[in-house]
Order: C-alpha cells, then structure tokens, then sequence
C-alpha cells in the first residue's frame, strides 16, 4: 500500500477480532489531508474499536494502516505524537482546575514552558473561559467539558485529531458550538476524523463511511451517498443500510 | 406483589455478589486464610529459640550444662562466643535472642566452693520473648543443678497444683476462633454493606430505587439480606473449621450460639447502613469503615490484645465496640458451656446497641429522602 | 524528564486537593501509632482472682496479705464456698480461683508439704501462662518466709550444703522491658506501608475507573515515566510520615534512637519502592477501586500477621518463616527494631537491604509490564 502525499490516513483491510467475535471486519479506506471524516455506525457496530486500533491502544488482528505516515503496528509511539484525540468517555481530571489540566497535558507532550504558556492563553480563550480559568473542571457545564476537553486535545498541535462521539449528551446549542470548533481545526490545516451516531452531524462532514456489524458499507461525500440511495437525509441512508444489513443477517 | 418486587431485588443483589467473582474469592477465601494463619502462625510459644555461649571455663561440666539446654529442644545453639566483646554483634544483626554466659573454673567451683553463677543476657527489646526465655533457661539451670548435686527434694514446701479451666492444652485456638469471627462478621456485613449502598449512591443508580414502588426500608432490607447470608455461612464456615481443624468444641447449646451470631450481624449491618448514610463516596465509606469498625474490632475487642492492659481511655473505648460483647458471648457459650442465665447481661447490651444504631440509622436515612 | 516532572506535580495537586485521602495521610496515621502503641500490650495485668480460704488460719492470711499487695492482681471475691468459686469462673468474674484447702497450716508444719490450688481460665493459653507464673512467684516467695520461720528445725536435718548455680540475668537493650519501646519502632514501620500500598494500589485503577487512562494512553508517554511519576509522590509522602512518625515516637513515648537515622530512611525507601509496586501491580490488574482495597486489604492482613510485629516469626512453622522472605513489613518492622533500639549498622542489616532490593527490582518490573498501553 502506497503512502501518496495527501492521504493521511489510509487503511487497508484493518481486522480485529476478540475470540470467535469479529468486531471490525477487514475495512479499507483513505482519508484526505485537512479533510473532516465522518465515521457512522449504531452503537457497537465497531467505531471505537476501529479508532482503538488508529491511535494505537489496541493493536490490530489483520490487514495495515499508517497514520500520518507511520505503520500502526510499529510506529505507535511516532502515531501518538502526530495525533490528538478525545474518548466518549470524558477524559479531563475533573479535580484539576482548567489551567492545570492544560499545563499537565502540555507537559506530558514535551511543549516547552513558554509554549505552554502560550497555549494556555490561546485555549481558554478560544474555549470562552477566561472567567473560569481557576475553577476545578469537575464544576463546569458538560458543553464547556468537551469543548475544552477537544482544546486540550489539539494542545500539542498535532496534523490530526480523531474524536470519538465527542458530543454524547448536549443539547443542540452546544453541539453547534463544539462543530464551529471542528470546522476551525479543518480551517487550520488539521484533519478531523470524528465518529458520531447522530446522522445530522454526519451532514457536517466532507465525507462520511457508513459501518454495520464491523464492516463499512458507504463511503463517500453526503451528497453523493443521498443521491446513491436517492434519500433525502443521511439518516435515510442509514436506515436503508442497517435493514440491508439485518436483511443479510437472517 | 410487593413480596414478588422484593424477591427480584433481592436476586439482583446476589447477582451482582456472584458475578464479581475476586470479590466473591476473597470474602470467601479471607476467612479460610485468617483461621490458617491465626491457627498455625500467629503464637508466642517457643522452640528452638537461637542462642549464643560463651563458655569461659571449657570443662565437663560445662560442655555437659550445653548439651542439657540443646536436649530439652527448646533452644539451639547457634553460636560458641570466644569473648564478651563478640556478645554485641550477635545481637546487633538479630541472630541470637538470648545468651548463656559460663564463667571461668565453672566445674571447680560448683564441686568445690559450692557456688558458680551463670549468666544469662537477653535480648530485651522483644519484652514477654525475653521473659520467657529467661524463665525457661533458669528452669533448666535449675534442674542441671538438682541432677548435678543429688539433692532431695527439699522439705517444708508449699505445693501448688494448678489446673488450666475451659483449655487444659492451652490451644490458641480457643482464643482466636471468637475473634476470627467477629472480624470477618464486621467485614463483610458492617464494611460490605457500606460500599455498596455507597455505590449506588455515587452512580445514581440509588434514586432510580428510591422511585421505585419499593418503600426504602424494604430497598435496605434488599440490600441487607445477601450479605447476611454470606457472612451467616460465613460464620458457620470458621466454627466447623475451628471444630475439625483444631478441635475448638462447642459446649453450649448450638441454637443459642447462631441466635447470638445473628444478634451481632444485624448490630454490625445497622452500623454498615448508618455508615453509608453519611457517606457520600466509596472512598468516604471505606475509610470510615476502615478506622471506625475493622481497626476498634481488631485492636480493642480483647480478640489479640487483653483489655485490662489497657490505659483506662481505651478501656472505656472498648466498653462502647459491640465486638467486646460478642466475642465475650461466643467464648462464654462455645467454651465454658453457659446458658442465657450466665450471659443475660452482654446479651441485654448488644440488643440496646441494635435498638439504638436500627434508630439513628431510619433517622439520617429519612432525613436523606426528604 | 521534563514530562516526569509534570506527572509528579499533578499527582501532588491531586493528592493534596482529594479530602477523603488528605486526612487518611495525616492525623490518622498519628492517631493509630498513639493509639496502637497503647493497645497492642501483651504485658499481663490487673488479673481479677478470687480466693477461696477454707483454713482460716494466719498462713492464709499471709498468702492473702501478699497477693492483695501485688499490683499484678486485683482480689475480686473471698467466696466462703468452692461452688461459688466455679461459678465466678464460669461467668467471667474471676481468672484465677486459689483455694487454701483447710488445715494448710497444720500440714505444712506436721508434714512439711502443704497443696494449694488454682484454677486458670486458660482460653487465652498465653494469658493464662504468664498470669499463673505470677502468682507462682508469689507463692514461692511466700514459701521462703515459712523456710525462713521454719529455719531451725530445718537447720537439724541439713548436713552439709548442697552445690548450687546462682543465675543472674539483664536485658539488653530495653533493660526495664518496657513494651511500647519494642512497639512503637515496628508500628511505625507498619503504619508506613500499609498507607503506601493502599494509595499506590487504588491510584492507578481510578484513573481507569474514571476514564482518564485512555487520555494518558495516547500520549507518547512512555510507561516507565508513567509509573515513576506515580511513584515519587508516595515515596516522598512515606518519608514525611516516618519522620513525623518518628518524632511523635520521640515526643510522646521516648524512644531511643540508637543506630543511625540514615540506615532507617534509606530503608524506609528502598521498601516503599517494593511496597508501591506491589500496590500498582494490585491497581493495574483490577478493575474497580473496591477490588483494589479488597484485595489490598487481604495482602495487609496477611503481611501484618506474619511480619513478626505482635508475635515472633521464630515461633512460626518453619513453612511460615520462608514466607516471611517476600514479606516488606517483616524486613521493615526488623529493621526499625534493630536500627533504632539495638543501634544495628548498615552491616548488620545488610541481609534485609539486599533481599529488599531484589523484591524492589521485581515487583516494579511487574508493575511496569503490566501497565498496558494497549490491548
């Protein structure tokens, strides 16, 4: 498989399988440089699994990829410095204030002090929380949480992020927000791989895949993949695919 | 219906007890390894203490003094000192507890003057080990001599024929059985309970009880009675150990024995429920459980320490921690074979502790709801 | 190195922000020293007797006169009856029961040995032991006074004097026997670690239990720096509550410091490394912060009642004294003892350094392999 200059992530039959249970099914795909990737699927149908393998926690049964030009299997450290990313779970220290989770993750990624300092400056201001900069993060809104939690994950600058259901349980408002934050990190250069299971985020994405019991099933721009399935919203499309997929299945 | 709720709330507790199995080895196996460990390596007697001579004197007599303390089994010889200087070494890298010091002319003496002193250096830093020792080793001189000079027993003495009641091979076990069980009683039901409750609370999971159509002293109960089976069988588990292993009896009427577990486990679940009202965390209900039952139980029931050793302040501690009574009660009933009319009184106190806790905890329980 | 740095001033700020741990490193462990140091006293004391004369006669009334002078033993009952001695046995209200059995006097003096009786509760065998020599030495001494009464008449039948071994006896160290001065050193020691490897083993697990572990993972953090930067704070905390530790001990109880205090603090150090890779060892295999304390808690159980602190591992089974090898609190409980009451130098506990050592290199390999950065 060929590393061409403006694929940053490519992936090529990527496998994963705990016992007899395959959770990712032999998937391949390419992501653009600068590109927002949409990764769709139900819940369990394999994303966080897939993203796993990408950042390298878990290391893949079959098939390659390279992140930012590194192999997954061999170069996890090299993947880890180059990337952000940002868990479902949320993955601040609630009883550290904003700045000292700021400092400390700045400071696990080697930023020197001045560029911490800067940083910091730069995040809390781009967060909105030059009023709360002191407060334990445990006391903020849930929105402010994953906002921040997104900033903190860009701390180190790194040419991609991937964002695992970052906007699990906010209201509208504050998922708008937190996608006007994705869009900045596109604007600047970064490559935004983010999954969701809300299909009218999927909208908001240069291209999407769609993935079903481990395997991807659709892949290209949300335009294209309506007119494909000649459906008016990207949740139709979904809707199509999982009741193919269960069709398959029986 | 409401029986039919309780029943299924009751299952769902044990579920979450047998799923869990490290924590399920452990409430188990902790009880197996404490009685094992109490029964075969925590105790005071003495064998083959390591000791040093320093024999000055090097004659029959002397060489046969050494051979008489080897025989007895109690002490080894582990080191033959050519000079007083050589003592404190031996002591300093902890090799030897006590030393036997034989002075110069050892045999000339003792068949010509009449008179010979030995010597003999403990370790003191260990205080009953040093005693014992002594006290052993001047038994034995003792005897040496009476073999060495053919005396008679003397006469104008005063005999005492001494009998040791309830434990006459003086087993430890009699003693730490009681103990055993009122700690793991303590653990499981008091320290258990408090946890879990606690956790429910920390995940949310208590208030989608609390909805429920379940009053709350019934979710309380629910989560009360699968603990309460645990340690019960618990319980059961250490005295047929105790029976089988080391032969510890039950005298007394077994019914009154169990009735008196069941008193203590629902005094230390009422303690575990009063606990997890106040806490608001796992963390905050394993630290007060931690120092405010496990350690009390441990350290000042009687169970390892004797109370009237105690400095009047911590006696008056002890007179207030429920495991005081209860292992008072279990050694009076297994052991000395007494029936309620010896024991009304310890019983008629732990009964008002119950009264009292089952109160403070329905109090701080509703106060919570409203 | 740098990324070190900021792992240790989290875990500080963490530490010192969390309120139910805050108290658990100060004021308790002071407390449980003061506390412990008091209670865990195997002297015997105040044992409660009850005697039943059924003589009457002035020898009885010396054997009573004695005992009652004795700070050892509170004279609870003069029963006039051996059943109402039985009974104060049976319900507690007596340990010991002497029986002066009637015409002690008149045997004594016709036929030149006379029987007293004593009933022990010996549930606790050790009590019981110890309580009854006591009283022994009582009798005996108050033997040698009717010895001495009756010298006269025992001069006529002695011929010639029999050899005889005087034994004089001293205790080193610790001449008065004093057993908070043998406690204290080793509760210290104790209270150390079992505060070190509770924090150390729920640490790790919590990060896992609250989520945040994954955000480290993809870091490029290598688990070395991981695991020393969750290390170095609880090592500096061990330190600080030894020394405060120590001087309380020096304060409230006085005791000695013999040998140096540099042996006993490097150490100290040495066996927290164990200690704290023991305890993340417990944090990276679990699940749960219950499970960690459980299975903590079981692993301290175990550690204290086989380290030797409250009863002697010489008297342990020879199986039980190999145990005591991997034991941290064994070596550390020794080494306090030896250190500060006997004044032992660093060559004299070298044994318990180097087999330190050695758990210190393995339990923290285990700790480091199995923090997994991936699965």
């Amino acid at each position: 498989m060929s590393s061409t200059a403006d694929h940053i992530i490519e992936a090529d039959k990527l496998t994963k399988r705990f016992g007899d249970f395959t959770a990712v099914d032999a998937i391949s795909f390419k992501v653009k440089k600068g590109e927002i990737f949409g990764f769709l699927g139900a819940n369990g149908a394999g994303k966080t699994t897939a993203i796993r393998m990408l950042i390298g926690l878990s290391r893949p049964t079959e098939g390659e990829a390279t992140v930012a030009g590194f192999d997954v299997y061999r170069q996890a450290d090299k993947i880890k410095e180059n990337i952000g990313y940002m868990s479902q779970k949320f993955s601040l220290y609630e009883d550290l204030t904003v700045r000292e989770n700021i400092r400390f993750y700045g400071g696990i990624y080697g930023l020197s002090r001045k560029k911490i300092k800067e940083q910091t400056g730069r995040i809390i201001e781009e967060v909105g929380l030059e009023n709360s900069a002191g407060n334990l993060v445990g006391s903020l809104p849930l929105g402010w949480k994953q906002r921040l939690a997104f900033a903190v994950s860009m701390v180190h600058s790194p040419s991609i992020v991937f964002l695992d259901e970052p906007t699990g349980g906010v209201d509208p408002a504050a998922r708008r927000q937190f996608w006007e934050m994705i869009y900045q990190a596109s604007a600047a250069g970064r490559t935004v791989f983010v999954t969701t299971h809300y299909m009218d985020e999927a909208e908001y994405c240069d291209r999407v895949s769609i993935m079903v019991s481990g395997k991807i099933e659709a892949l290209g721009s949300p335009a294209k993949l309506k007119e494909d399935f000649s459906a008016s919203s990207i949740d139709e499309v979904f809707v199509q695919l999982a009741r193919g997929g269960a069709v398959i299945s029986d | 219906m409401l029986w039919r709720i309780f029943s299924a709330f009751v299952k769902k507790e044990f579920y979450h007890i047998l799923r869990d199995r490290r924590t399920l080895f452990i409430l188990i196996g902790m009880p197996i390894v404490l009685v094992l460990l109490f029964g075969y390596v925590v105790t005071n007697e003495f064998k083959d203490a390591s000791i040093a001579v320093l024999d000055n004197s090097r004659d029959d007599l002397s060489h046969e003094l050494r051979q008489h303390l080897e025989a007895s089994g109690h002490f080894h010889i582990v080191a033959d000192l050519r000079s007083y200087g050589d003592l404190e070494g031996q002591f300093k890298t902890g090799k030897i507890k006590m030393a036997v010091v034989i002075p110069a002319r050892f045999e000339d003496d003792f068949f010509d003057k009449k008179q010979t002193t030995v010597q003999l250096i403990a370790d003191g830093t260990e205080p009953n080990y040093a005693t014992t020792l002594v006290n052993y080793a001047s038994q034995m001189i003792l005897r040496f001599q009476q073999i060495k000079s053919g005396a008679a027993a003397a006469p104008y003495r005063v005999k005492v024929e001494t009998r040791m009641v309830y434990n006459p091979q003086l087993r430890s076990a009699y003693n730490f059985v009681p103990g055993v069980i009122a700690m793991i009683l303590m653990l499981i039901s008091a320290m258990m309970t408090s946890l879990t409750i606690a956790r429910e609370k920390e995940t949310g999971t208590m208030d989608l009880l609390l909805v429920s159509p379940l009053p709350p002293l019934l979710i309380i109960l629910g989560k009360v009675v699968p603990y309460t089976v645990l340690s019960f069988l618990n319980a059961v588990m250490i005295l047929v150990m105790g029976f089988y292993v080391f032969h510890v009896p039950v005298l007394g009427s077994l019914p009154l024995l169990l009735g008196i577990c069941l008193l203590y486990l629902a005094v230390a679940l009422a303690l575990g429920v009063l606990i997890s009202t106040k806490s608001e965390t796992q963390q905050a209900a394993m630290m007060s459980s931690l120092f405010a039952l496990m350690l009390p139980t441990m350290l000042l029931s009687g169970f390892i320490f004797p109370i009237k050793s105690m400095p009047a302040l911590l006696q008056h501690i002890s007179s207030i921690i429920p495991a005081t009574y209860f292992i008072d009660l279990l050694k009076s009933v297994m052991l000395k074979g007494n029936d309620l009319s010896f024991i009304w009184q310890p019983t008629l106190i732990l009964t008002f502790m119950l009264v009292v806790l089952l109160g403070l905890a329905l109090v701080s329980f509703k106060v919570r709801k409203e | 190195m740098r990324r070190l740095f900021f792992i240790i001033q989290k875990e500080f700020i963490q530490i010192f922000r969390n309120k139910a741990i805050l108290p658990m490193m100060t004021v308790l462990p002071i407390i449980q020293l003061i506390v412990l140091s008091y209670a865990a006293n195997n002297e015997v004391r105040n044992v409660d007797i009850a005697i039943v004369d059924q003589d009457h006669s002035s020898y009885s009334r010396l054997i009573i006169g004695k005992i009652q002078a004795s700070d050892r033993f509170t004279i609870v009952e003069a029963p006039l009856s051996a059943k109402r001695g039985d009974d104060l046995l049976q319900s507690g209200g007596a340990d010991i029961i002497l029986t002066v059995p009637p015409a002690f006097e008149k045997d004594f003096l016709r036929e030149k040995t006379a029987d007293l009786q004593m009933l022990v509760n010996a549930i606790n065998g050790q009590q019981a032991i110890v309580g009854a020599a006591y009283l022994g030495q009582i009798i005996q001494s108050f033997n040698r006074e009717l010895m001495a009464d009756a010298a006269p008449r025992l001069a006529a039948i002695r011929t010639s004097p029999q050899p005889r071994i005087d034994i004089t006896y001293s205790n080193w160290y610790n001449a008065d026997l004093d057993y908070k001065t043998f406690m204290v050193p080793g509760i210290l020691g104790e209270l150390v670690t079992i505060l070190i490897m509770v924090l150390s083993a729920m640490n790790v697990v919590r990060e896992r239990e609250v989520g945040t572990i994954e955000q480290i993972n993809v870091t490029p953090i290598r688990r070395w720096q991981f695991i020393l930067g969750k290390m170095l704070p609880f090592l500096f905390i061990g330190l600080t509550l030894l020394a405060v530790g120590l001087t309380a001990g020096k304060l409230i109880f006085d005791i000695p410091t013999e040998g140096s205090l540099w042996v006993v603090f490097a150490f100290c150090l040495l066996n927290l490394s164990v200690v704290l890779g023991m305890g993340l060892l417990i944090s990276n295999l679990v699940d749960t912060q219950q499970q960690a304390m459980l299975i903590a808690f079981f692993f301290i159980i175990v550690f204290v009642l086989m380290s030797g602190l409250f009863t002697p591992i010489e008297s342990m089974p020879e199986w039980a004294q190999y145990l005591a090898v991997p034991n941290p609190i064994a070596h550390f409980v020794s080494v306090m003892r030896q250190v500060l009451l006997k004044g032992s130098g660093f060559a004299d506990v070298q044994y318990q350094f180097v087999v330190t050592g050695f758990m210190s290199l393995v339990f923290n390999a285990l700790a480091v392999w199995s923090y997994r950065k991936r699965d």
